[in-house]
């Protein structure tokens, strides 16, 4: 409780309110510290009193011998996530906690997220509330149901202020394409910051996988927690609706130079060498299992390179019963659940070059574990690792 | 906050997510995509417009006090919840204060990289 009142004091909130549920990421070990502080919530006998989830860990539990780095830390990740599932929290271990039916919150529920994908897409693509909460106060939320009454669980901080709107150089085709939105989410997060942004030139309905790589790029290159796209998400129905009937402060353009030279930075190796593909984060839904597996067809992954796709393990075991998670290790997909192959040594070859269809594993993964980085759609992943090397289809970035 | 706190000014010309931006065992700046990346950390009055990207920076935060390579002190333009909890469970669990501290965005502009800034009691900042 101490810590919910700090944070009240720093988000100069007047009250706390109650919230339905909690997603919380510090099950995932960062050293002593993280389970120094479970030890003392233990100590203290704390339980969560409100349904929890948690994040990811740094080992995959049900397939721990996929982890190539020191015993002794893996032994202690696992302890984490242990203790954790021991306070009361439901042991989900993924990124993606809205792709389980049962815990989805609905528009303008009020939530103590963790996981700047998580908050993000909790935000912006459901429409449920939640600030931007990190490890600790996550689980200090899950245990006293409460949190501040500040910032995105009001209506009015909610308002997008700035209106990123596509130029009209950027092609219809690149519009329409998926490997568009982890692009745009790096961009949207240079341009936002923090601040609530609307993004204005995409066709209506836009899918939650889609809006998913959006907010997670977008969460990794600024601090964005809520964005609105006209059209898709809940809040925006109209441009007008996301500003809240006012003016913005700014409207940006974004062209296609722009999204060009977000693309090419998000690669840090270029040629033609291939040591891996990783996909999967956030963590893959059903729906993106099931493209991999048509889009591999009866087509193998390449004897050199490794595979691998990160889900859910609740979202693998659906997927398991749809014979999709057959069809995948058939092709030599390796399935990794529980944690993400850019916070853990867990690819064979981490230097890389690793291919990637997200904008998060591309920004995070050369510091995190040293891996050059090819960034590229979804479909040039794939047809890459069956290749055995970088296969490029440009045409949907227009000429060059 | 009881004593005074003074470190060298290391003035980060984008925000940085400790997590993934900052290795809490050597203290060193690792985020490739960032202007500083190869910068040590370690015991420096850290000044940038906000903090940035994951929710995991609070944990690393806490661990770098415990392995010693914590800034000295981190000084910010908007106000980062993430941040001021990693302070103050490190506080709770190993009773070191790391400050987090709000400024006018002028004032933080007139902080210059390598100066020596002092943090007296009161969070009150002036620069030597």
């Amino acid at each position: 409780m101490r810590l919910v009142i700090r944070a009240a004091e720093a988000t100069g909130a007047e009250r706390l309110i109650d919230v339905t549920q909690a997603h919380v990421d510090s099950c995932l070990y960062h050293g002593e510290a993280t389970l120094d502080f479970v030890r003392r919530l233990a100590d203290g006998r704390a339980r969560v009193s409100i349904p929890t989830t948690l994040n990811v860990g740094a080992i995959d539990l049900l397939h721990p011998e996929l982890y190539r780095g020191n015993p002794r830390i893996a032994e202690r990740a696992r302890l984490l996530m242990d203790r954790y599932r021991a306070l009361g929290a439901r042991p989900t271990f993924t990124c993606a906690p809205y792709q389980l039916a049962d815990v989805r919150p609905t528009l303008g529920e009020q939530v103590a997220w963790g996981e700047s994908n998580a908050i993000a897409f909790c935000n912006s693509v459901l429409g449920a509330r939640t600030n931007r909460y990190g490890d600790f106060i996550d689980i200090a939320a899950a245990i006293t149901g409460r949190v501040p009454d500040a910032g995105l669980h009001r209506t009015a901080a909610r308002r997008a202020t700035l209106v990123l709107r596509l130029a009209d150089d950027v092609p219809g085709a690149l519009r329409a394409a998926d490997v568009l939105f982890p692009v745009l989410g790096i961009v949207l997060g240079r341009h936002a910051g923090s601040s609530v942004a609307v993004i204005d030139g995409l066709a209506p309905g836009q899918s939650e996988d889609r809006l998913k790589a959006l907010g997670a790029a977008a969460a990794s290159s600024g601090s964005v927690a809520m964005f609105h796209v006209v059209g898709s998400t809940p809040e925006a129905p109209l441009l007008d609706d996301a500003l809240q009937h006012r003016a913005p402060k700014r409207v940006d353009l974004i062209r296609l130079a722009e999204l060009r030279d977000v693309r090419d930075e998000l690669s840090t190796s270029s040629g033609e060498q291939l040591a891996a593909v990783s996909l999967g984060t956030p963590h893959a839904s059903l729906a993106e299992l099931e493209r991999y597996a048509a889009m591999l067809g009866d087509r193998r992954v390449h004897p050199d390179v490794e595979c691998l796709v990160s889900t859910g393990r609740d979202v693998m075991g659906e997927a398991s019963e749809r014979g999709i998670v057959g069809r995948l290790h058939e092709a030599g997909v390796e399935l990794l659940v529980d944690t993400c192959s850019y916070i853990a040594p867990i690819l064979r070859n981490s230097a890389g070059p690793v291919m990637t269809d997200s904008g998060k594993w591309a920004y995070y993964a050369p510091g995190n574990i040293g891996a050059s980085v090819v960034f590229g759609s979804s479909s040039e992943c794939i047809r890459s690792a069956v290749a055995g090397r970088v296969v490029r289809d440009d045409a949907v970035w227009g000429r060059s | 906050m009881n004593a005074e706190i003074s470190g060298r000014a290391l003035v980060l010309e984008e925000g940085l997510s400790l997590w993934g931006g900052m290795d809490p065992a050597t203290g060193e700046l690792i985020d490739a995509h960032h202007p500083q990346s190869g910068a040590s950390l370690t015991g420096r009055i850290v000044v940038m417009p906000s903090g940035r990207g994951s929710s995991s920076s609070a944990s690393v935060l806490a661990e770098a006090v415990r392995a010693k390579t914590a800034p000295a002190a981190i000084l910010l333009a908007e106000p980062d919840l993430i941040l001021t909890i990693g302070s103050a469970v490190a506080q709770e669990l190993y009773g070191v204060t790391v400050p987090v501290i709000v400024l006018p965005v002028q004032e933080l502009a007139a902080i210059a990289d390598g100066a020596t800034v002092v943090i007296g009691p009161e969070g009150l900042v002036r620069t030597a």
